[in-house]
């Protein structure tokens, strides 16, 4: 790790768990807020990869377009009613190009019914560009490879 | 004491009642297996052009056996169960791939693209020792081979000697259904899998329930594209096993333009803030938006806008099945197309906007009818009368289906509830 991505493993690292965190509180609302205007996040299941472009199962290239899946999902989506809980670890800078750095981490999310009954719900890699500007950190793109791929029931909340 | 085993139950006669008992039990499950997935029909099984090239494979299911799908080097498609003939192990363990032989990891046993053996370690023995006797025919010890079939480049395989061919077993509105989603060549772009806490036959009732659509999907409605004032068309085969619908649409870019429809979901003037979602090329001139085609008993052809997949219902237990999606787009789609098509993934699937409720509505009734299986679904909606080729609103498809079902299992309306005339 060279100086500056030394410098920005903090604020990297602080980004990754507030993304966990507002989801888990159910502030799905600011979650856009997290990405640049264009910002890309899409949910790839991790037997398509072999294939060029990936397809997602979840996929949104503006800031707009991910409002409007929260927007949907408030709205107009029925689904299983739980509560989500997003362990991120393993962050690691990969490279650093022009103030953009390209960060893996391991994901694990939980699902809790209203019983208080607790699956492992999925469990994956996220690969995300995160790009300074204004001394803010945000994500350029997010993409969460799923290991689980064999999603069980269906998948609402962004992983 | 227990209570003795009780006879399997019977839909009502007309369909329109149909005990949860078949939802649940193991030994319908059992008897689904033998009766429907092993009996007289074709089982959807990949797409050709999953496995284009001579010695290609994937792995798929006939009901809950696992089979492999392959295409020989002179390109004629076979299907085998994936089960070495040696000691019963699994002989492909990958999902799909390329191979001139399959062998099985335990004792090396192989076999070639057809599914006959073609390898066996030390069948004359060793210094004597060991071998199988002169009489030894690997003719005798081939994969066990289903039947397949194709049509327009959907594979479909029987383990049956009785099953109809494949032509008459589809009949007319459903062969055109797949004539016209396979007119040209496809290009898969990949699939999308959920495993769903439900019984695979609530899977084939929502796929043939108009009833449900604008009530139970919200963004369908909200940005109406499918309202049930829409002009609708269907289709059936002769025995009415299967179904197609399809949908007439509006410019779908334009959302929200029509009046309230009482109890739908439906906001005037909604709108995205990113369009962009919507934004797509009509794939046909005929108007169609939505198209709909349930074959049974395991497959769904979909056309929902830029969106085309097969949906292979994949039964595990009584309780449980896994969803498996092959998206495809056509071969001749440019760089704007695909990307279309890739972001319009976001209406179906597991994570689909306007797809996303199927399977927790199943998870819901599984979870409910947990103890009372002599007690019936209710399905009357659009009347007994209805005639099946007009009415494409009600619940006459699904009492066809449970019609069709009921005679393939031989189950008896004497041990069923009371018959509603």
């Amino acid at each position: 790790m060279n100086v500056a991505a030394s410098h920005a493993y903090g604020t990297i690292c602080a980004l990754e768990y507030r993304y966990a965190r507002l989801i888990d509180d159910d502030r799905l609302e600011e979650w856009p807020d997290l990405f640049v205007e264009r910002g890309v996040y899409k949910v790839v299941p991790r037997e398509n990869l072999g294939r060029e472009p990936a397809l997602p199962i979840f996929f949104c290239d503006s800031r707009a377009m991910m409002q409007d899946r929260i927007r949907s999902l408030r709205e107009a989506n029925i689904y299983n009613l739980h509560y989500s809980r997003h362990v991120v670890s393993n962050i690691e800078i990969l490279s650093e190009h022009d103030g953009a750095f390209e960060v893996a981490a391991c994901y694990t999310v939980y699902q809790t019914d209203l019983e208080g009954q607790t699956r492992l719900f999925s469990v994956g890699q996220y690969r995300d560009v995160i790009a300074t500007g204004d001394g803010d950190f945000k994500f350029r793109q997010k993409i969460a490879v799923c290991d689980t791929f064999n999603i069980p029931n269906l998948l609402a909340i962004p992983l | 004491m227990l209570s003795p085993a009780l006879p399997i139950p019977c839909p009502a006669r007309d369909g329109s009642r149909v005990p949860f008992d078949l939802f649940t039990r193991t030994d319908v499950f059992d008897r689904e297996q033998e009766a429907i997935f092993r009996g007289p029909v074709w089982n959807y099984v990949a797409l050709e052009a999953e496995i284009p090239h001579p010695n290609d494979f994937k792995t798929s299911f006939v009901g809950d056996t696992p089979i492999v799908v392959s295409r020989a080097e002179d390109g004629s498609l076979h299907a085998f169960v994936n089960r070495c003939a040696h000691r019963g192990a699994t002989v492909q363990r990958q999902a799909c791939g390329n191979t001139r032989q399959h062998r099985c990891v335990y004792h090396q046993w192989a076999y070639n693209s057809r599914g006959d053996l073609v390898g066996v370690p030390y069948r004359r023995g060793v210094a004597g020792m060991g071998g199988y006797a002169a009489e030894f025919d690997p003719k005798d010890h081939g994969l066990a081979k289903l039947r397949v079939a194709t049509h327009k480049g959907v594979i479909f395989a029987t383990f049956s000697p009785d099953t109809a061919p494949l032509d008459e077993y589809l009949d007319e509105p459903l062969l055109a259904a797949i004539d016209r989603l396979f007119s040209r060549p496809i290009k898969v772009l990949g699939h999308m899998r959920q495993r769903v806490r439900g019984n695979w036959k609530l899977y084939a009732e929502n796929t043939r329930d108009p009833y449900h659509a604008a009530l139970l999907h919200g963004f369908h409605a909200t940005f109406g594209l499918y309202r049930t004032n829409q002009k609708r068309k269907g289709g059936a085969d002769r025995a009415r096993a299967h179904s197609t619908g399809v949908t007439y649409g509006d410019d779908w870019r334009r959302a929200g333009q029509s009046g309230n429809i009482e109890q739908d979901k439906f906001v005037a003037n909604y709108s995205l803030a990113d369009p962009s979602l919507l934004e797509g090329r009509p794939d046909f001139n005929d108007g169609v938006t939505v198209q709909i085609t349930s074959i049974f008993p395991c497959l769904v052809v979909q056309q929902i806008m830029n969106t085309l997949a097969t949906r292979h219902i994949r039964p595990k237990a009584a309780d449980d099945f896994e969803l498996y999606w092959t998206y495809f787009g056509y071969l001749d789609d440019d760089e704007e197309m695909t990307a279309c098509r890739l972001k319009q993934a976001n209406l179906v699937g597991p994570a689909g906007l306007i797809s996303m409720e199927d399977s927790e509505a199943i998870e819901l009734i599984q979870r409910a009818i947990v103890r009372d299986g002599r007690e019936d679904s209710f399905l009357e909606f659009g009347g007994l009368n209805a005639d099946l080729d007009k009415d494409r609103t009600g619940e006459a498809t699904i009492r066809a289906f449970w019609r069709y079902y009921a005679a393939l299992m031989e189950l008896s309306p004497a041990a069923a509830a009371p018959v509603v005339a």
